[in-house]
């Protein structure tokens, strides 16, 4: 397909011992394929192989086997011409600590072969552009967070790559970091880079990724946009907070869905339940708990959190090992 | 490789130049570290030694080679940091050439040897040192203390540039990484031996009647032997003494370079002699 910018089939990783019971498999058979010029989310819990997928895509570890191509180029044979085409932004932040943002900008930009003036006039369009433009001479060790993840960013941007890596950009960042991170991918995407994101934060895939691969021991589990995900746990739902806790067993049974698919919190007073029909559900719970003299605190339709989509689908993988 | 490895390599060097400029205390207290101690061992506890000749012909080389060999432990906390740093994964993510980082590295540790070089050989001769043998043996040798930090960093960094690929995001290395270290131990060893060998060297600047005069059985084997044998010490220590493996050979090729000093003649040590000169006196020469 012409319109990939990343191919993995059939990739394998294994690290660790000696001793062939000791290796790990990092990366099982794992199958990816993102469409250019569109933000694709991986998601997936500590140890998935979020970070190992990434590591191969930007060259920086072999897989063992299976065929993984970025822009075009397989990432063992033509490593260099990838090289080219890529930016990648690490989970720990990827500067000389010693130098200030405007040196660490020109570096990589000379590294690209950018060349002197060049690099020079790139360094400050890019300081201009991530909000850092006064901080230039300051050593990166006396940054903030949230500055030296921009500053990281911009540095991943030094050459427009094609495709981007972001591996947990804003994993230790407070709320404001993470909205800053989140506003410039968004205005990267305008300008046709293909991103890769990783994350453990469903909010952020949510808020950024077109489509989203979810990742659970080296293999992709489910894959489609967040909308398709959370359809696939069963639509919509609706959500009834109760005064008393006491009450919620016979709410329970007067609901008028089936029992199975109904979770209760007893802590929050709150019991969930899948619904197909949005509105006449709505008004026949109202009315049932009313007839029954049951006092409700609060009565919602929502659709399935990624949290809740996430947890469906890595909970039935590990029923099913 | 590639067409950029010059100039790759040259901003890579360039790198290391703007590490100084923006700690420049740290480059002059390099340099002056050195002085001291030679002043400290010149005045404060070696002056009172009873030597035959001025007592700065034997402390100034020493020092010299005791201060190349210190160069070492500047490259190896910096090549450390970039390590553990995500800096490294940046560079190898980018079209850069291979070399380049070992290349730029390099360079900058040689400047800077060669101007550590330069200081304390000027207040050798301050002192009143004078080299000793041939001119051209003299900036031979010259040349070799300074390229001894760099051909320590090329061992390091030839499993450096392994290691690298070796390393995941969790920081557990894959199977191939044992015969890596196997290797960077080896070019530990040929480091430390070739340096041993090189002492003989130094030893011709000490003049006679240091009463440790004698070479050590291992100069009468030839550089091969000494190699491997080097090689063999090497990687035993290393495996009996893993965090030591730097050290403990560090340790002895810095005492045979820094006093050259072999085993004394049976019962031939007056007792003025026996304990030495500066830090000989450690080790019971």
């Amino acid at each position: 397909m012409a319109d990939a910018a990343i191919i993995v089939e059939g990739a394998h990783k294994m690290y660790g011992g000696k001793k062939a019971k000791d290796m790990k498999k990092a990366l099982d058979g794992l199958d990816l394929r993102v469409v250019r010029g569109t933000v694709h989310g991986v998601l997936g819990p500590n140890g998935a192989g979020k970070t190992t997928l990434v590591r191969i895509l930007s060259t920086l570890l072999r897989p063992d086997s299976g065929r993984v191509e970025v822009a075009g180029y397989d990432v063992l044979t033509e490593a260099r011409a990838v090289r080219f085409r890529i930016g990648l932004l690490g989970q720990h932040a990827a500067l000389d600590e010693e130098l200030g943002g405007r040196q660490n900008l020109e570096l990589f930009g000379r590294l690209h072969h950018l060349g002197a003036r060049q690099a020079r006039v790139r360094a400050d369009e890019l300081l201009e552009r991530f909000d850092l433009g006064d901080t230039g001479r300051k050593p990166v060790r006396a940054y903030s967070g949230g500055m030296r993840r921009r500053l990281d960013l911009a540095a991943s941007l030094v050459t427009d790559p094609e495709i981007l890596f972001l591996d947990e950009p804003t994993t230790g960042l407070d709320p404001r970091g993470r909205a800053e991170v989140w506003s410039a991918v968004r205005s990267l995407v305008g300008g046709g880079t293909t991103v890769l994101l990783t994350t453990q934060y469903l909010e952020e895939a949510d808020q950024l990724a077109g489509r989203i691969s979810v990742v659970d021991r080296g293999r992709v589990i489910a894959d489609g946009s967040p909308d398709e995900l959370k359809s696939r746990t069963g639509g919509d739902r609706i959500d009834v907070v109760l005064r008393d806790a006491g009450q919620l067993g016979a709410a329970v049974a007067l609901l008028p869905v089936p029992e199975a698919g109904v979770s209760v919190d007893v802590d929050r007073r709150l019991l969930s339940a899948p619904v197909t029909d949005r509105m006449t559900a709505l008004s026949r719970v109202v009315r049932a708990l009313e007839e029954a003299g049951i006092d409700a605190e609060d009565v919602a339709l929502r659709r399935p959190t990624l949290d809740e989509v996430f947890l469906h689908l890595t909970g039935a993988e590990e029923e099913a090992a | 490789m590639s067409a950029y490895v010059l100039t790759d390599s040259w901003t890579m060097t360039r790198r290391e130049l703007a590490h100084w400029a923006r700690q420049p205390v740290q480059v002059v207290v390099s340099l002056v570290f050195p002085v001291m101690l030679l002043l400290m061992f010149g005045y404060l506890i070696g002056g009172g030694r009873a030597v035959a000749g001025p007592y700065v012909d034997y402390l100034v080389p020493g020092m010299l080679a005791l201060t190349m060999a210190f160069g070492l432990e500047g490259t190896m906390l910096a090549v450390t940091q970039d390590l553990n740093k995500g800096v490294i994964d940046r560079f190898r993510s980018m079209p850069m050439a291979d070399g380049a980082v070992l290349v730029g590295r390099s360079a900058a540790d040689m400047l800077q040897s060669a101007i550590g070089l330069v200081v304390l050989i000027g207040v050798g001769l301050a002192l009143g040192w004078r080299p000793q043998g041939g001119g051209g043996g003299f900036f031979g040798r010259c040349g070799a203390a300074v390229a001894f930090p760099v051909c320590h960093v090329v061992g390091r960094h030839s499993v450096g540039a392994g290691g690298w690929a070796a390393r995941d995001g969790a920081g557990r290395a894959d199977p191939g990484l044992a015969g890596r270290v196997s290797v960077q131990r080896a070019c530990h060893a040929c480091c430390y031996a070739w340096v041993a060998g090189h002492g003989r060297s130094v030893e011709s600047d000490v003049p006679d009647g240091y009463g440790c005069t004698r070479s050590p059985w291992w100069s009468r084997w030839g550089i091969g032997a000494r190699l491997g044998g080097g090689c063999l010490a090497a990687r035993v220590v290393g495996r009996v003494f893993p965090v030591r493996r730097t050290a403990v050979p560090g340790a002895w090729a810095v005492r045979r370079l820094a006093f050259g000093v072999g085993r004394c003649r049976a019962g031939g040590c007056p007792s003025s002699e026996r304990r030495g000169v500066g830090l000989a006196r450690i080790w019971g020469c």
